[in-house]
């Protein structure tokens, strides 16, 4: 066990946790954030993706130590009121049906759109192959990106 | 239990002296097999039962509805509101939504299976709501002095239009209480409906979006450690003996100890280790040495099973589901007769969220959260095996992060039970995703052998013959008759019209503890008995949606057929292109796929578009059914292509999305939907979608490549 601080969402939470622990389990137990999910623990299923200082990666394989001195967010902090260009997309075209998995596809989307503004199938393919959704919303999921690439290229300053 | 007789001698007027700063309706259950009634809270208190307050309105116009269903993306905590909105006359955004408690008393039927949550209860609920709606336009009426007649009730309002007065319904709603419901409202016609039959967004969309839809794996009570329990790896079985002298060296472990649960009629033991934090215990769970008691479970491997079911179907005749005709005497004499052989795999469910449950065992109370199906199962359940009176068992329902059939189950529950009766505290079941994987029940794999005939065009004899694990047969089921779903799924015209014919179910059993799946057994019946009416079809020289429109009568079918050859351009497509075909039923739903495959370049086939058309009767939300049939593709794609659970040496051999791989966003074909208006009653929305997708898909490949697939799963890459 060591004393740890982490910065999840701008927020400081001082911690004790074996420095081992993945950062999901120290996310969702020790924080008490929840909306970051448990899907796989192998890196194969994308439901804990959360960004470290900016990244998307997946908290089940993630030290807890590597996440120390960084900027940590999770779903509950990508906007104040629900209203990031992906998750108002994902709103509009009701992407969700259990909605599990989607945490983890919202944070991936974001950092999708970040690095490829306009992205092509083919990027959301490469970008969201690592997101499983049981429930099959795909179609939907892909729709969304789309739909939220629209929207951040007409809130953007024109010139 | 008050029968009908006495409610009715029962003067309800006495009742309006009791004054309730809330309007609540419900319904109460006079016995099973009789009708709802619908009462309000002074009514039910004076029929000695507790409220169930289905719909509930306080002074402030504040509507809450309590949703007696799992919402596990199907869409119940969108359903039901839209319904009751749209009778009650209230805005949807004005309604909370709150999920029931698990009561059988209360609620009646709360299993959240068999595609059931609104065709079951559609009915109960427009009257529910439009009984309220009458009494609190009725409130305003006498409050008034009006005649009712002149009034009437908009947007969550109660309207004088002569005069033009408007009340609110919060102001309303304490005279409305004290009324008497009124036996016969009228319904509204499905042409003025505002709401429903309409694609409005779902409520719960915001909160899957920003993390604050509550999963059972998030739920926490203060005081709460979490459990992971090592299990019998064999699906059943006992512990020897067990070594936690490693696990409890880990930091944060606080307790090891033996657990056992309910599986049916058996029980399955484990090792649980209870720590601080979910990641040291499976830390300590990982470090525990345990030895099996596998005495009396046979150790099969995949193969054994499916030589079995083989040589039953060539050795077996079975028991009759269906015999009519003579089909066996036409079979033996035919000079030409199709025989063939279908398999399918065993399947695991793999929702996202693994399987966990939160328990609090208290002295006079056991309360339970967590993601389940079936509420008033697990409180009946959990109240027999562990001897606690029904009331005391309080199973409360979370989201749910996907069921499919799984979470309709007792043992996670039955099992954080335990182990909170044995800390004395409060306690989180956390099922890893390797636990979910390879504990089962499963879907049970199923092998048929097709026999059939054709004369001048036409089906002169057919016979299927299925060997294969009946689910009921681990609920006590009877073992001497044939397994009541032989032909689910497959049209029931065809087992009317066809004259020589025969459905026969060879009993099977292995010790692999199985049950339902989304679409259950039609997911796998579907795949045979479409593919073999392909095969029948291509022998008889006909059109394969020709073939089977000759068969299939009724007006609701031919209309049917008729939209998905026009939305999938069957008449144009030219033959050898790779089109396939498939119709199934389930769940009063019918649904039509066409599937179009092409070649790649690089050898095997790409799905290059699906067509699906649904019949489901009266529908709520045109959007909800098209992503549940969108679901059940992606589903059905990976069932068909990748999914089998193989078993070694008795154990479920995939533990994880590594092996058991999942489809994903690349893999998925456009999907095109259509929904069939008509008036006939709702039909499930959840499962049907599923069954028609594989033998739509072999059947493209055949009419693509001339080869016929009959055993699943097969890869798209290799045929
Ligand atoms: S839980 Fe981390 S990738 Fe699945
Ligand atoms: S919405 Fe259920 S797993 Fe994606």
């Amino acid at each position: 066990m060591a004393k740890i601080t982490l910065n999840i969402n701008k927020k400081e939470y001082p911690l004790e946790a074996d420095p081992q622990m993945p950062l999901l389990w120290a996310i969702r137990d020790l924080a008490g954030l929840k909306g970051t999910k448990y899907g796989c623990g192998v890196a194969q299923c994308g439901a804990c993706v959360v960004h470290l200082d900016g990244e998307a990666v997946r908290s089940c394989v993630t030290k807890v130590s590597r996440a120390v001195g960084k900027q940590v967010v999770t779903i509950e902090g990508l906007s104040e009121t629900n209203s990031h260009p992906v998750q108002k997309a994902w709103q509009e075209i009701d992407v969700p049906q259990c909605g599990y998995c989607h945490s983890g596809q919202i944070m991936s989307a974001v950092v999708l759109l970040r690095e490829k503004p306009n992205p092509t199938d083919q990027d959301i393919d490469d970008a969201m192959a690592g997101n499983i959704c049981r429930c099959g919303t795909y179609l939907r999921i892909r729709a969304a990106i789309h739909l939220a690439a629209d929207e951040q290229k007409k809130a953007a300053p024109q010139g | 239990m008050i029968d009908e007789q006495t409610v009715s001698r029962r003067n309800f007027l006495k009742t309006s002296a009791l004054t309730s700063a809330v309007f609540s309706l419900g319904f109460y259950w006079p016995g099973s097999g009789k009708a709802a009634k619908i009462v309000n809270a002074a009514e039910a208190n004076n029929f000695g039962v507790e409220m169930n307050s289905w719909v509930h309105i306080d002074k402030s116009g504040k509507v809450t509805i309590f949703d007696h269903r799992a919402e596990m993306g199907q869409g119940s905590y969108q359903a039901v509101p839209q319904i009751v909105a749209e009778e009650l006359e209230v805005n949807l955004n004005e309604i909370s939504v709150v999920f029931a408690q698990g009561d059988a008393k209360k609620y009646g039927n709360q299993v959240t299976g068999g595609s059931s949550t609104v065709r079951g209860s559609y009915k109960n609920l427009l009257k529910l709501s439009a009984t309220a709606r009458e009494m609190l336009i009725q409130a305003g009426a006498t409050k008034w002095g009006v005649p009712k007649i002149e009034c009437h009730a908009e947007a969550g309002h109660v309207i004088h239009k002569p005069s033009g007065k408007r009340m609110h319904y919060g102001e309303l709603v304490e005279a409305a209480s004290k009324l008497e419901a009124p036996k016969d409202v009228v319904l509204k016609k499905r042409a003025d409906y505002k709401l429903i039959g309409k694609p409005l967004r779902r409520l719960d969309t915001p909160m899957k979006t920003n993390g604050t839809a509550v999963f059972g794996l998030d739920k926490m009570i203060p005081g709460m450690l979490y459990a992971a329990v090592e299990r019998n790896p064999r699906l059943r079985g006992k512990v020897k003996s067990f070594d936690d002298s490693r696990t409890r060296l880990i930091p944060g472990v606080k307790n090891v100890f033996k657990v056992k649960m309910g599986v049916f009629n058996t029980y399955r033991e484990g090792v649980a280790v209870v720590a601080d934090s979910t990641w040291a215990a499976i830390q300590g769970k990982k470090a525990l040495k345990v030895e099996w008691d596998d005495t009396g479970f046979e150790h099969l491997d995949s193969e054994e099973i499916y030589k079995r079911q083989a040589e039953a179907l060539k050795t077996q005749e079975g028991l009759a589901f269906k015999k009519q005709g003579e089909p066996n005497e036409i079979i033996a004499k035919a000079t030409k007769k199709i025989d063939v052989t279908y398999e399918t795999p065993y399947q695991y469910h793999a929702a996202m969220e693994p399987l966990n449950c939160v328990a609090h065992y208290q002295e006079d109370k056991l309360e339970i959260w967590g993601p389940i199906q079936a509420p008033e199962w697990v409180q009946d359940y959990i109240s027999k095996e562990m001897s606690i009176s029904k009331e005391k068992v309080i199973v409360n329902m979370t989201f749910l992060g996907g069921g499919f059939g799984r979470k309709a189950f007792m043992d996670y529950p039955h099992e954080a039970a335990v182990i909170s009766k044995e800390i004395k505290g409060p306690v989180q079941v956390v099922w890893t995703r390797e636990d979910d994987a390879t504990q089962g029940p499963f879907r049970p794999g199923i092998t048929y052998r097709c026999e059939g005939v054709i004369k001048d065009g036409e089906i002169d004899a057919f016979k299927v013959k299925l060997a294969g694990q009946n689910n009921s047969h681990w609920r006590g089921g009877k073992k001497d008759v044939p397994n009541g779903s032989a032909s689910e799924g497959f049209l029931k015209p065809y087992t009317d019209s066809i004259k020589n014919l025969a459905i026969m179910d060879i009993p099977f059993e292995t010790p692999i503890p199985t049950m339902w799946w989304r679409s259950v057994y039609a997911s796998t019946n579907g795949f045979a008995y479409e593919s073999f009416l392909d095969e029948l079809a291509h022998e008889a020289g006909k059109d394969p949606l020709d073939f089977r429109r000759a068969y299939l009568k009724e007006d609701r079918l031919q209309k049917l057929i008729d939209k998905i050859e026009e939305v999938s351009g069957w008449k144009s497509r030219k033959k050898g292109e790779g089109f396939g075909v498939a119709i199934t039923e389930c769940f009063s739903s019918t649904v039509a796929q066409v599937v179009k495959v092409s070649k790649l370049e690089t050898g095997g086939v790409k799905v290059d578009k699906v067509w699906a058309v649904m019949d489901c009767g009266w529908y709520v939300n045109p959007d909800t059914i098209k992503a549940q049939i969108e679901g059940s593709v992606v589903m059905a794609l990976g069932a068909a292509t990748i999914h089998q659970v193989k078993f070694k040496d008795g154990m479920a051999v995939d533990n994880n999305f590594s092996t058991y791989q999942m489809p994903r966003i690349a893999d998925i074909p456009p999907i095109d939907i259509h929904i069939m208006d008509n008036d006939a009653d709702a039909g499930g929305v959840g499962e049907p979608g599923l069954p028609p997708f594989a033998p739509a898909l072999t059947n493209a490949i055949f009419d693509l490549t001339g080869k016929r697939v009959r055993k699943l799963p097969f890869s798209l890459l290799g045929v």
